[in-house]
C-alpha cells in the first residue's frame, strides 16, 4: 500500500514577499494518517492549502491522487475541513444547509437527490449532530461548529480527508466525538492529513508525523513518543509568559 | 383601487413588483458574503452609465446595466488580485463612477443634472414601456440565477475557501454573483434610484433574519417583504404624493424595526418551547442552587 494519495515535491510559497515554504517535500500514502506539526507561523496551514490551491506555489509539484493538482478535478474524493472558529455566515442557515454544501461535488448542478440527502443526514449522523439537523448553527457550541464543519467534509463520502487543526477550540465532549469520527473513517480505509498544533487525543491514531519549522520540514517519521508535546523535535513552546523571558523580572512573586 | 387604471401605474407596480422580488434575492448572497455595501458601489458606478447613455443617445437603462456589469466585474476582479489596497481602488470606482455620470449627462446636448435626479433618487411614475421590457428581462435573468443556483451560490458565499475544495467554479460564481447584483441595481434605478438600492438589497434581507432559522426562510421572508414594501411605497406615493423610492425604503426600514420588535419575545418563547419540548436538550437556564444569587453568571 505505497499508492501516493497526496505528493508534495520541492513546493514553495510565499505570502507577499515571505517565504512561507521552503521546499517541502510530503507524501502521504493511501490508508495513511499523517499529523503536520509545528509551532505557529512554520507554513503547516499553509502546506494543506497548497494542497487544495488556495495558496499560489512559486516552485515545486502537487499531486493529489497521481494527478497534477491544477488538472485534478475529481474533488468529491476530498473532504476539507478549514480552519474556521464558526461555520455561520452572515445570513442564518441550518445545520443541513450547511452541510449539503459538501454533497454538492456529488451532484449534477446542485440538483440533490434522495440518495444526497440521505448522506448529508449520514453525515450528521456520524459527528452525532442529527437531532440538530434543523438548528440554525448560530446556536451552537464551538465544538459542535467544528462537528458541523466535519459532517460538511463527511457529506460526499470522501477518501482523502485533510483536516486543517479540527480540534482548536473545541469542548472535551466534542474532542471524543471527533476523534470517535475520525477512527471510524480510517477503520473504513479513509487518508487523513491532519494540522495539528500538539497531538492530543488524536494521537494513537497517527501513523506518522511530519514536522515543519520555519518552513522546512524538521522531522519525517513515526509520531514522537513523547510525554507530551514537549518531546517533539523543533517544537517552539510559546508560553504566555515567553515575552518576560527578555528581560528579568523582579518582581519576587517567582523567585 | 382605481390607481389600477392607469396605464402609468400598472407599469409602476409591475416594476415594483419585480424590483420587490430581485433585490433582496441578490442581496441575501451579498450580505451573507459580509459584501452588504456592494450594491451601493455598483450603483455610484451604474451612474457614469446613465451620463453615457444621454450622452450617446441611448437608452440610459441598458448603457447603465452595461457598465455597473463591467464595474461589477472590475470590484470583483479587485479583491480577487489586490488584496492589500482593495478598499482604496473600490474607492476610486465608486466616486470615479459618480463624477463620471455627473460629468457625462452635464455633457450631452439633452441631458441635465434633473434627468440625473430621476436615476439617483427613481422616478415610478415616469416608467416607459421599454423601461418595463427591459427591467422584465433583467428581473428574470436576476431570479434564474439566484434561484436556480441558489445550492452554489450559498456553498460559495458561505465559505468560498470550502467551495473550492468542493470543486465549485469559485471565481465564476463570484464574478456571476457581481453581475447579477449589477443587473439588479439598474433593474432597480428607475424604482428607488442608484443611491437606495441598496438598501432593497440589504434591509429585508435583515429584517427577515429576525424571524428565521434558515437561509431558506430568510430567502421567503427577505422576498416577501421586498414586495409588500413595493407595492406599498408605491400606493402610497399615488394617494398621498410622496416620492416612491423614499417610501418604499423607509417602509423597508419600519419592516426591520417592527419584525426586531418582534423578533425578541418569540425568541424567548421559542426557548422556553425547547426548554420544555426537550428535557434531553441543553436547558435554557442554568440550573443554580435556591442558595445562590442567580445572576445568570457562573465562573466555570
Amino acid at each position: 500500500m505505497t499508492e501516493p494519495v497526496i505528493s508534495l515535491r520541492g513546493v514553495r510559497a510565499e505570502l507577499g514577499s515571505r517565504p512561507v515554504l521552503r521546499g517541502i517535500d510530503l507524501t502521504v500514502n493511501r490508508g495513511e494518517v499523517v499529523a503536520l506539526l509545528g509551532a505557529n507561523g512554520s507554513g503547516k496551514s499553509t502546506a494543506v492549502r497548497s494542497v487544495i490551491g488556495q495558496v499560489p506555489v512559486s516552485a515545486g509539484e502537487i499531486e493529489l491522487f497521481g494527478t497534477p493538482r491544477a488538472r485534478f478535478r475529481d474533488w468529491a474524493r476530498v473532504g476539507y475541513v478549514p480552519q474556521r472558529t464558526t461555520a455561520a455566515g452572515g445570513v442564518p442557515a441550518t445545520v443541513t444547509e450547511i452541510v449539503s454544501s459538501g454533497r454538492l461535488s456529488r451532484t449534477r448542478f446542485g440538483v440533490f437527490r434522495k440518495a444526497d440527502r440521505a448522506a448529508v443526514r449520514h453525515a450528521l449522523e456520524l459527528v452525532g449532530m442529527a437531532d440538530r439537523a434543523k438548528d440554525s448553527v448560530d446556536a451552537l457550541s464551538g465544538g459542535q461548529h467544528q462537528r458541523v464543519l466535519i459532517a460538511r467534509a463527511l457529506a460526499s463520502d470522501p477518501e482523502l480527508l485533510i483536516m486543517d487543526e479540527p480540534m482548536a477550540g473545541v469542548d472535551l465532549a466534542s474532542q471524543e466525538v471527533l476523534a470517535r469520527t475520525l477512527r471510524e473513517q480510517v477503520a473504513a480505509g479513509a487518508t487523513v492529513l491532519l494540522v495539528l498544533h500538539e497531538l492530543g487525543p488524536l494521537e494513537p491514531l497517527i501513523d506518522r508525523a511530519v514536522v515543519l519549522r520555519d518552513g522546512c520540514v524538521l522531522h519525517d517519521g513515526p509520531p514522537p513518543k513523547a510525554v507530551g508535546q514537549h518531546a517533539l523535535p523543533g517544537h517552539d513552546h510559546v508560553h504566555p509568559h515567553a515575552a518576560h523571558d527578555a528581560e528579568p523580572i523582579r518582581t519576587g512573586l517567582l523567585s | 383601487m382605481d390607481f389600477l387604471n392607469y396605464d402609468f401605474m400598472q407599469r409602476a407596480l409591475l416594476a415594483a413588483v419585480l424590483v420587490g422580488i430581485t433585490a433582496p434575492a441578490v442581496g441575501i448572497y451579498l450580505v451573507q458574503r459580509r459584501q452588504a455595501l456592494m450594491g451601493d458601489g455598483i450603483g455610484h458606478v451604474a451612474m457614469t452609465g446613465v451620463g453615457l447613455g444621454f450622452l450617446l443617445s441611448w437608452s440610459p437603462v441598458w448603457m447603465a446595466t452595461l457598465v455597473s456589469v463591467l464595474g461589477a466585474v472590475l470590484m470583483e476582479l479587485i479583491r480577487w488580485y489586490g488584496r492589500t489596497r482593495g478598499d482604496i481602488a473600490l474607492a476610486m470606482l465608486f466616486y470615479g463612477g459618480m463624477a463620471g455620470g455627473v460629468m457625462f449627462i452635464n455633457l450631452a446636448p439633452t441631458g441635465s443634472n434633473a434627468n440625473l435626479t430621476s436615476y439617483l433618487f427613481g422616478s415610478l411614475s415616469t416608467v416607459s414601456e421599454s423601461d418595463v421590457t427591459a427591467i422584465v428581462l433583467l428581473a428574470a435573468f436576476v431570479v434564474l440565477v439566484t434561484l436556480g443556483l441558489r445550492r452554489q451560490l450559498f456553498a460559495v458565499s458561505q465559505d468560498e475557501e470550502f467551495a473550492r475544495v468542493t470543486g465549485l467554479p469559485v471565481r465564476a460564481l463570484n464574478l456571476l454573483t457581481a453581475i447579477t447584483a449589477a443587473v439588479t441595481v439598474t433593474v432597480a434605478m428607475r424604482v428607488v434610484g442608484l443611491l437606495l438600492v441598496s438598501a432593497l438589497m440589504v434591509v429585508p434581507v435583515a429584517a427577515a433574519q429576525q424571524l428565521s432559522r434558515s437561509f431558506a426562510a430568510t430567502f421567503a421572508i427577505a422576498v416577501g417583504i421586498g414586495v409588500t414594501v413595493t407595492i406599498g411605497g408605491t400606493v402610497t406615493s399615488y394617494y398621498q404624493d410622496v416620492p416612491p423610492g423614499a417610501t418604499i425604503v423607509l417602509l423597508t426600514i419600519g419592516a426591520f424595526i417592527a419584525l426586531t420588535a418582534l423578533a425578541a419575545p418569540l425568541a424567548r418563547r421559542r426557548a422556553r418551547a425547547m426548554a420544555t419540548g426537550e428535557p434531553a436538550g441543553d436547558p435554557a437556564e442554568c440550573a443554580i442552587p435556591a442558595s445562590r444569587e442567580s445572576d445568570g453568571k457562573v465562573g466555570v
